[in-house]
């Protein structure tokens, strides 16, 4: 499947008659365009194919060109000896090298962050505690951008976490040296009234390998994009997803894997449950693989629990080959329903329902969650999950008991 | 001593074309170390029998009343059920992803006694139940039902059976789909838990197969919707040899 975009109507107006004929294909994933000049990307409308599932009209202001409200944040960071944590000026040679804005709200952050975070992890280090970077919204609008940068055969866990309220955007720039191992985590536990749009770029070196987890659990809009490139043959890159949408909550993850070195491997799995009438999730899966990325092997799956009637989840996987000459490819995508029959079997093992949906819930999310393999991003996950699902603290007691 | 008590027992499900009458009008008494069969046709409402017991919400029960040592199982929700004592062996075990059979097992034996098991004891008591049903002991960590075969499937509700100790255990088309072996595994299953615990069984059955390995003290013959003969394990026999005929003609 291709994808849609507004592209020289006037070209084709004469071919076609219809409306719908004003937008046509893409030729290629790859056209999309990317540049730090804000003029390049008009405030979208609602109709441009990155931005026809969201809400834009609640974005309005995160699509102007401005500066971040003095104390929009406060961000903290907790990393183990070694690690290089620095603030550097966006002309920096370190800033900038691995992100490219891809949309008018990257490209807005970028032009309104003054000042980038490094965190460096020294070549052949190995890390034995993950590097927090913890930030908290506080009021206002928030323009960010962190620079992730392992250095070659390092081995490191770096978790970004989001908390509070406020308008956000952001940049997150990964560069994966050569036989690096890097997990980076970003998660999204904002209060019901945040914004928060982020692009996530990632640079992978030869034979790197990058294991990226998004968590979103808060905020009113959450929109994270994450592109992934390599530099060299043999890079992994492996991408988690776990999100969990209440009523009123826009939940939107887009990914784009660009397979151009030969070799490489990809692996996606994200995984959503829906709360709540009006809960809206997106998840966007597009993998290019092309002409010169032989042996390339990549799989995308997305599945989707829809837990209350009025809910919706959109899931568009979309895989472009243009060699013949690759391991494997492939996607899948699933939208459900909560089963009542599972529940039914469950109670009529004497459970009670509260615990058998959390049974079924937690049961849904286990593949993923045991993928993730960061004991601090997986228990509080497991935990928030819980919350969600209305559990009080002693049946959470009780839950953990049987587990 | 347990009884569990129906009564005149009459339920409708909703389809397509309306409301449909399924049970009508049953009465059937189950005691603790009884063991009754009930046989019947396709189609004839035994397995609506079943998950009215239970408390499937696609069932409604518009008469009759069922107890369970006289506390009323209809004003029960379905695991309210569950932990009075009654237990339903489904002929369709339902997938649940992502669920260990232990963490399930283990969830279910605590919602049941209100406690959770001493670990060390409940170890020791899982492995002993899946090695008399011969369950491989990797089965535990496998999720539930999902890609058991259709005798792992049976095999499974048995040892929950065996496990949660219901008083009364309703046996849904147990027997259908298994091969011979695996039905006398199953049966021994069934046998032991009787023998055990003084259970009462509702044995649901289309064939006659499995009475020659679970004996029944009781045959209740279901045609259309409500018990039409009743006697010992000799009727079993006689439908073994004549079949339903006799009385899908008589109601038709």
């Amino acid at each position: 499947m291709s994808l849609l975009a507004q592209k020289n109507p006037e070209a084709t107006a004469g071919a076609h008659t219809d409306s719908a004929a004003a937008f046509v294909p893409d030729q290629s994933r790859a056209e999309r365009k990317t540049s730090y000049a804000v003029a390049d990307f008009p405030v979208p409308g609602g109709r441009e194919e990155e931005w026809r599932f969201t809400p834009v009209d609640r974005l309005g202001g995160l699509f102007s060109e401005e500066g971040s409200t003095e104390g929009a944040v406060t961000v903290e960071t907790d990393a183990p000896e070694g690690v290089e944590l620095l603030e550097l000026a966006m002309d920096d040679e370190r800033v900038g090298t691995a992100y490219r804005p891809a949309d008018r709200a990257a490209v807005t952050a970028y032009a309104g962050t003054e000042r980038a975070l490094l965190v460096g992890i020294p070549a052949e280090a190995e890390l034995d505690a993950p590097v927090f970077v913890r930030v908290n919204g506080v009021a206002g609008r928030d323009n960010a951008h962190l620079v992730v940068d392992a250095g070659r055969h390092s081995k490191a866990t770096v978790i970004l976490e989001h908390r509070g309220t406020g308008e956000h955007t952001a940049g997150v720039e990964i560069r994966v040296g050569d036989g690096a191992d890097l997990t980076f985590v970003t998660v999204q536990e904002w209060d019901d009234d945040a914004l928060h749009v982020a692009q996530n770029d990632a640079l992978i070196g030869r034979d790197g390998k990058l294991r990226h987890i998004v968590v979103t659990l808060g905020g009113e809009l959450v929109r994270i994009s994450t592109n992934a490139r390599y530099s060299g043959p043999g890079g992994s890159f492996e991408g988690l997803g776990v999100y969990f949408a209440d009523a009123g909550q826009h939940q939107e993850h887009r990914l784009f894997v660009d397979h151009e070195a030969p070799h490489c491997h990809s692996n996606v799995e994200y995984k959503g449950a829906l709360q709540g009438e009006t809960a809206h999730t997106v998840w966007v899966g597009d993998v290019l693989i092309r002409a010169s990325a032989e042996g390339t092997d990549t799989y995308e799956l997305n599945r989707n629990l829809i837990l209350d009637d009025g809910a919706r989840a959109d899931s568009i996987p979309n895989l472009e080959i243009e060699t013949g000459e690759i391991v494997g490819a492939g996607h899948a995508s699933a939208t459900g329903r909560f089963d009542d029959e599972q529940l039914f079997y469950l109670q009529a093992r004497g459970i009670p329902e509260d615990i058998a949906r959390r049974l079924v819930v937690r049961g849904f999310f286990a593949s993923v969650v045991a993928r993730i393999g960061v004991p601090e991003v997986s228990e509080r996950l497991m935990a928030a999950i819980d919350t969600e699902l209305g559990g009080t603290a002693a049946q959470e007691t009780a839950t953990e008991a049987a587990l | 001593m347990s009884t569990l008590e129906i009564r005149n027992l009459q339920v409708t499900v909703e389809t397509e074309t309306g409301t449909k009458e399924i049970l009508r009008g049953v009465d059937l008494t189950v005691k603790s170390g009884e063991t009754h069969a009930i046989m019947g046709p396709n189609g004839s409402g035994k397995s609506t029998l079943a998950y009215s017991i239970a408390g499937h919400p696609k069932y409604t029960v518009t008469g009759g009343t069922v107890t369970l040592d006289g506390e009323d199982v209809l004003a029960m929700k379905v695991d309210e059920r569950a932990r009075a004592g009654l237990f339903l062996a489904m002929q369709y075990p339902v997938e649940v992803p992502g669920v260990t059979v232990s963490n399930f097992l283990r969830t279910a034996k605590t919602a049941i006694d209100g406690e959770a098991p001493k670990l060390r004891t409940w170890v020791k008591d899982m492995k002993s139940a899946m090695g008399e049903l011969r369950m491989d002991p990797a089965f535990a960590e496998r999720n539930v039902n999902e890609g058991f075969s259709g005798g792992e499937k049976k095999r499974h509700e048995i040892l929950q059976m065996e496990l949660l100790r219901p008083k009364v255990a309703i046996l849904d088309e147990t027997d259908s789909g298994l091969d011979v072996d695996a039905l006398r595994v199953v049966s021994e299953g069934v046998n032991r838990v009787k023998d055990n615990t003084d259970v009462g069984v509702l044995l649901i059955t289309h064939y006659t197969r499995i009475l020659r390995y679970i004996k029944p003290d009781f045959v209740h013959v279901f045609v259309d919707g409500k018990i039409v003969e009743e006697g010992g394990s000799e009727l079993a026999d006689r439908l073994e040899a004549e079949g339903y005929d006799r009385y899908v003609g008589a109601s038709a």
